[in-house]
């Protein structure tokens, strides 16, 4: 029987899982959609693992990372909960351990990690909005009638991108309906879209950070054509995205719970456990918080969102 | 009769309920409820949208107080927009038909002894003079213990083996300061208090992680604005540093600025308003002595501080220490805040491992 380690990384968008073995190899890994349903999108995701796990491995350590890292860290009972920052920095460098700057946009945030010698020497992410993230390319998708997946290819036939206003999703939004209106073609749009967004990244996260190479681009924004091709012309750098860019957190995290197994052997079969979140606002004092109840097969597991730690 | 009230800061209230109940002993001091989310909401309701947030909060206690029967406000502006703020706050309560004299203690950054006395005289037409000074002596003097406590508290309350005991200790002596009877019972309480911090056990490693925290005052004092960064990060183990309180913008500031323009002259030359110039010489402090990190933390909106990011972005740059800022408003999610502290925590454990 040979050894095998989970991470799950629950992100806003989309929910990653990768298995890897004792030498950080990725064994499988499935890539599904959130749909704003953590829970049950990780319930499918370890179903397709399970399947796609060969019989000869057994399960030692579960990670979890992203944005609903803390509850499914709750019910998958992880031995290691982490950020995503620190997820995404461990699992690229173990692929690319020279790497100096990782440009991550994701599908509602974006940030910038910088590295040197192995380290995090500094990071910044996106602050107050998500302007210029994935949720904003796939809703103007949407808007333009294509699939988020074309994106990058229309935007590569464009000659003359147009300009869009890149500091605000609203201002974009309505400037890409005006340049719509007047008859600009829709590849220029989409180009002058990837183009903005690359410029909102730099303005924004990317402010006052050095970006030196090796870069390397990941994220859901990354699979973009379009977004890549306008980072390489405007950093006047090569940049590496890796095909497996969209796993970093997910095999960051399987790393992080590898160093930190507890000798406990897990399991992939989620039939039997009954798993439920239970909300309501507490009113004892006028801060009224929002409290969240977790049952673990009708036991209270815990509850988080109390300011005064009466919960 | 008077029904006194002031904006919440902190836990200074205990100071400044203590000093205007001794000045005013016929009036009724209205302590506002504490800062809780209703505060932040109703402030936020009826402020500019634009405006920082200590305005925010500052108006959401005046208008809880009101509602619990004050009908005079004691405010004090500062060396920024600040300083202009009572005035603003005047109008919108007016403009709400709350029925209440708001005194401005300090106008547009400066005040004077003079100044001070007119004010209190509109209040109570008799006051005691004397009784004034030697219990604003007195609270000057327990602002200045308080300050000094939270200095040993930030250091070790990472460190503390049973947990919470920084934390209830502090509370009981909130209380006994409230109830002191002079100078010598202040100082007294105070030295009793300090034996008993000093006595609470705790296990601190020879180098641990050290932080230092700048930024904008109201939100580096008032800890319900910041999220509780402090305790969160005590939280990890980690050594804090702060450098603003009430006692270094009461009796410090002024006398250090030409001592911080001195220290840091390759970076600043003229006062850049409110803390902004006196946090990149903190800065620049932190990176010579060797700190693991700097936190800068400001309301959003926060004008000088946003002039000062900059230069402590490349002050830092320039010696290899990562900061790490956050701008908080009315709508922030803690959340966000907790990945990004942890994810900070993480960085500086792997830079000090390596």
């Amino acid at each position: 029987m040979k050894e095998c380690y989970l991470g799950v990384d629950i992100g806003s968008i989309s929910t990653k899982g990768v298995i890897i073995d004792e030498d950080n190899n990725i064994i499988t890994s499935s890539y599904i959609w959130t749909e704003g349903n953590p829970t049950l999108a990780v319930r499918k995701l370890l179903n397709i693992l399970k399947n796609k796990l060969p019989k000869e491995y057994i399960l030692k350590g579960i990670g979890t990372t992203g944005s609903a890292r803390k509850l499914i860290g709750l019910m998958l009972d992880a031995n290691i909960v982490k950020n995503e920052i620190t997820a995404h920095a461990i699992g690229t460098l173990t692929f690319h351990p020279d790497a100096r700057t990782i440009l991550e946009i994701g599908g509602q945030d974006s940030k910038i990690i910088l590295l040197k010698n192995g380290i995090i020497t500094n990071y910044a992410m996106n602050t107050l909005c998500a302007a210029g993230t994935g949720s904003f390319l796939s809703s103007q998708a949407k808007r333009l009638g294509i699939e988020v997946e074309e994106f990058g290819d229309y935007a590569l036939k464009s000659k003359n991108p147009v300009k869009i206003a890149a500091r605000c999703t609203v201002f974009a939004e309505s400037d890409l309906v005006h340049k719509a209106g007047v008859g600009y073609p829709k590849e220029d749009i989409i180009a002058g879209l990837c183009k903005s967004i690359v410029l909102n990244y730099l303005n924004n996260v990317g402010k006052g950070k050095k970006i030196v190479k090796p870069i390397i681009f990941q994220g859901g924004v990354s699979k973009n054509k379009g977004v890549v091709k306008y980072f390489k012309e405007i950093l006047k750098e090569d940049i590496i995205v890796d095909e497996n860019g969209h796993l970093m957190g997910a095999l960051g995290v399987a790393i992080l719970a590898k160093k930190n197994k507890i000798g406990k052997t897990y399991s992939l079969e989620m039939k039997d456990l009954k798993f439920i979140t239970k909300a309501f606002e507490c009113h004892r004092c006028s801060n009224n918080c929002e409290l969240l109840k977790i049952y673990k097969n009708d036991t209270l597991v815990d509850s988080w969102g109390s300011k005064c730690g009466k919960y | 009769m008077n029904k006194i009230a002031f904006p919440h800061m902190g836990d200074y209230y205990v100071p400044a309920n203590y000093l205007l109940s001794h000045i005013f002993p016929k009036d009724i001091i209205i302590k506002a409820p504490k800062i809780t989310n209703k505060t932040i909401e109703i402030g936020t309701k009826y402020s500019p949208d634009f405006v920082c947030t200590p305005f925010k909060y500052t108006l959401g206690t005046m208008i809880e107080s009101l509602e619990e029967g004050a009908n005079i406000l004691v405010q004090m502006g500062g060396g920024c927009r600040y300083g202009y703020y009572a005035e603003l706050q005047e109008e919108i309560l007016k403009e709400l038909n709350y029925k209440c004299k708001v005194i401005n203690l300090v106008k547009e950054g400066v005040t004077s002894p003079k100044r001070i006395n007119k004010l209190l005289k509109q209040i109570d037409k008799k006051y005691s003079k004397i009784k004034a000074i030697y219990y604003s002596f007195i609270a000057f003097k327990m602002v200045k213990y308080m300050d000094q406590i939270d200095d040993y508290i930030r250091k070790n309350i990472g460190f503390e083996i049973k947990k919470g005991s920084f934390e209830s200790l502090k509370e009981e002596m909130l209380i006994s300061f409230s109830y002191i009877k002079g100078y010598n019972d202040l100082k007294k309480t105070y030295k009793r208090y300090l034996k008993k911090f000093k006595n609470i056990k705790v296990r601190k490693p020879d180098n641990p992680i050290k932080i230092g925290i700048i930024g904008e005052l109201y939100t580096i004092m008032e800890p319900f604005s910041n999220y509780y960064l402090e305790k969160a990060l005590a939280q990890k183990g980690i050594e804090i540093t702060r450098f603003t309180n009430v006692y270094y913008l009461l009796f410090q500031k002024a006398k250090k600025f030409k001592k911080y323009q001195k220290y840091s002259k390759n970076y600043f030359k003229y006062s850049m308003g409110a803390d902004a110039s006196d946090n990149i010489a903190r800065c620049k402090y932190l990176c010579e002595n060797k700190y693991d990190g700097i936190i800068h933390i400001k309301s959003s909106f926060c004008t000088p501080e946003i002039g000062a990011m900059p230069i402590i972005n490349n002050l830092a740059a320039k010696y290899n220490i990562p900061v790490l800022f956050f701008s908080f408003d009315s709508a922030t999610s803690e959340t966000g805040v907790i990945t990004r502290l942890e994810a900070f925590y993480d960085m500086l454990e792997m830079r000090r491992r390596k």
